[in-house]
């Protein structure tokens, strides 16, 4: 197990990262949303982002999409610079969040052709059927995205996602909305895609038992600094915790309570 | 095709599938200039009775009216393409894709050529087919007053989304009347000698003003001066220079405060 905390401490760039995220800031005039935070994500690998709501989360991700200019730092993606070289680097990424549906106003088949002209998928095609197959969208596919149900829909942000067979893969609350049974079938795909491909995937989660069975590893954010990084299954137990939800709300209640990955080291 | 090409053809193709399953957007696009037509069609009829067919208003008046017309078709036509966005709540999706800002403004062109095409293409056939206007007067011009009138609506549309992108979803209502807002200085209707010395001065800052001085000056049988449209062509331009540029630096500011990421906030402060 690794542990991490500050910015020397994660392993933040090496050669075969998907994505290496190096000394990150953002801050809004007063308030530090993120505090110098390095991580890395490695091919194949699944690392769950948690923390309490305002954690910082969310602007990581915004960050990592380059829909938010970092106050300082960098992330490079597959070996490109974001800030520098965009194209490149959100060509190889592509992500689904709750917040973020695909219009409703259009039918799936129309929201992934016009999502794969947008990445320049080649063989958009045949690719579509691959997802629609894949997600088990058939049927849905004339249908418009805003008549389907919050299950169905956040299968269509998925295989949108996935339509371009991305390097790095953001998933924010993939599952919040789908049921037990459709969730469980999303995260077996996701580790499937996870196992068979070179993909890098950033999970984001507040079901604790989701991401102990889905994540290789975990890092814990805490007012926008890295609190603990390590493996799922074992981090609890390291900190005197029975469950990795004993050891969420105790980061969430009472972050001073948890002993500092640097401090650890 | 080019994969710039593709990623601005994305939107004119989604563009294409609103119009096509939504008649509450595509009667829009000739419902209401074919009124105006029939209207204005109507006025300089009666102005011709009532003039004992001194002057013809048809092509002065009814030709003016089509010409600003398409002007604002081809704003409506950018900002409308935009708001879908902002209607659909797009932006993360789209701005966290490869897609850049030029090729964005790209789509929304494209858009804006084919949805202001329908609504040309009806005014043209009734202003021609009911009134009797014929384009014919104006000789080889009308193709660059149609020009100018095109470069700066998209400017205006431009202008307007960005906007709506600076100050969010509620500004959409500073686009509708911005063509009635420079109207009195475009000189539609009027000479510009009509207007007094500071409007006038005004008036010569804005492109239709030069194009329709050229069409009353072609209609009293005056030359038209090269230079005064040329000025007209190249103000359009720098305008069209100049909103692509703020666009460009208020989707900047959006990416800096985090407001693409939170835009039915309308601010991140």
């Amino acid at each position: 197990m690794t542990q991490a905390g500050d910015s020397s401490a994660v392993s933040d760039g090496s050669a075969q990262a998907i994505l290496a995220v190096r000394r990150l800031s953002k801050s809004y005039r007063t308030t530090l949303a993120v505090d110098n935070i390095s991580f890395a994500v490695d091919p194949h690998e699944i690392l769950g982002l948690l923390g309490p709501n305002g954690a910082g989360k969310t602007t990581t991700i915004n960050m990592i999409l380059g829909v938010l200019e970092p106050t300082s730092g960098s992330i490079t993606i597959d070996g490109f610079d974001l800030a520098r070289h965009r194209r490149q680097a959100l060509g190889r990424t592509n992500f689904a969040a709750v917040y973020a549906p695909l219009p409703g106003n259009l039918t799936v088949a129309q929201n992934l052709r016009i999502f794969g002209m947008l990445y320049a998928v080649p063989g958009l095609r045949d690719r579509m059927e691959v997802v629609l197959t894949e997600f088990r969208l058939q049927r849905f596919r004339d249908t418009k995205c805003g008549v389907l149900s919050s299950g169905e829909q956040t299968r269509v942000a998925l295989a949108k996602a996935m339509l371009n067979q991305p390097r790095l893969l953001l998933l924010d609350e993939p599952t919040a909305s789908l049921d037990p049974a459709t969730a469980r079938e999303i995260r077996a795909e996701i580790r499937e895609f996870s196992a068979r491909t070179d993909v890098g995937v950033l999970w984001t989660s507040h079901n604790m038992m989701e991401v102990t069975d889905v994540c290789h590893r975990v890092l814990f954010l805490s007012h926008g600094k890295i609190l603990l990084e390590g493996d799922p299954r074992r981090l609890p137990a390291v900190h005197g915790r029975e469950t990795l939800e004993d050891l969420f709300v105790a980061v969430a209640r009472e972050p001073l309570s948890i002993r500092p990955a640097e401090e650890e080291l | 095709m080019p994969v710039f090409l593709r990623r601005t053809a994305a939107l004119l193709l989604r563009q294409f599938y609103l119009l096509r399953g939504s008649p509450a957007r595509f009667v829009p696009l000739f419902a209401w200039v074919a009124i105006d037509i029939v209207l204005w069609g109507f006025i300089t009829r009666y102005l011709n009775a009532v003039s004992g067919a001194r002057f013809n208003f048809v092509p002065a008046m009814l030709g003016a009216v089509l010409l600003w017309d398409f002007m604002a078709r081809v704003m409506q036509g950018v900002t409308t393409a935009f708001l879908e966005d902002v209607w659909s709540r797009n932006f993360l999706n789209l701005f966290a894709s490869p897609l850049s800002v030029s090729e964005y403004l790209g789509g929304l062109i494209l858009s804006s050529i084919a949805t202001s095409s329908v609504g040309l293409v009806v005014m043209v056939v009734l202003a021609t087919a009911i009134f009797g206007l014929s384009f014919l007067v104006y000789g080889a011009l009308l193709a660059a007053f149609v020009l100018v009138l095109f470069v700066f609506g998209i400017s205006l549309g431009i202008f307007g989304t960005a906007l709506v992108l600076r100050f969010g979803p509620a500004a959409e209502w500073f686009i509708w009347p911005i063509p009635a807002f420079i109207s009195p200085l475009a000189c539609v209707f009027y000479p510009l000698a009509t207007l007094p010395r500071w409007m006038q001065a005004l008036a010569r800052l804005i492109p239709p003003s030069y194009v329709f001085e050229g069409m009353r000056g072609i209609l009293m049988g005056h030359r038209v001066a090269g230079t005064a449209l040329a000025i007209g062509a190249a103000l359009a331009v720098v305008y069209l220079l100049l909103m692509a540029r703020a666009f460009t630096a208020v989707y900047r500011h959006a990416v800096k405060t985090g407001l693409i990421a939170r835009y039915s906030a309308e601010t991140v402060s």
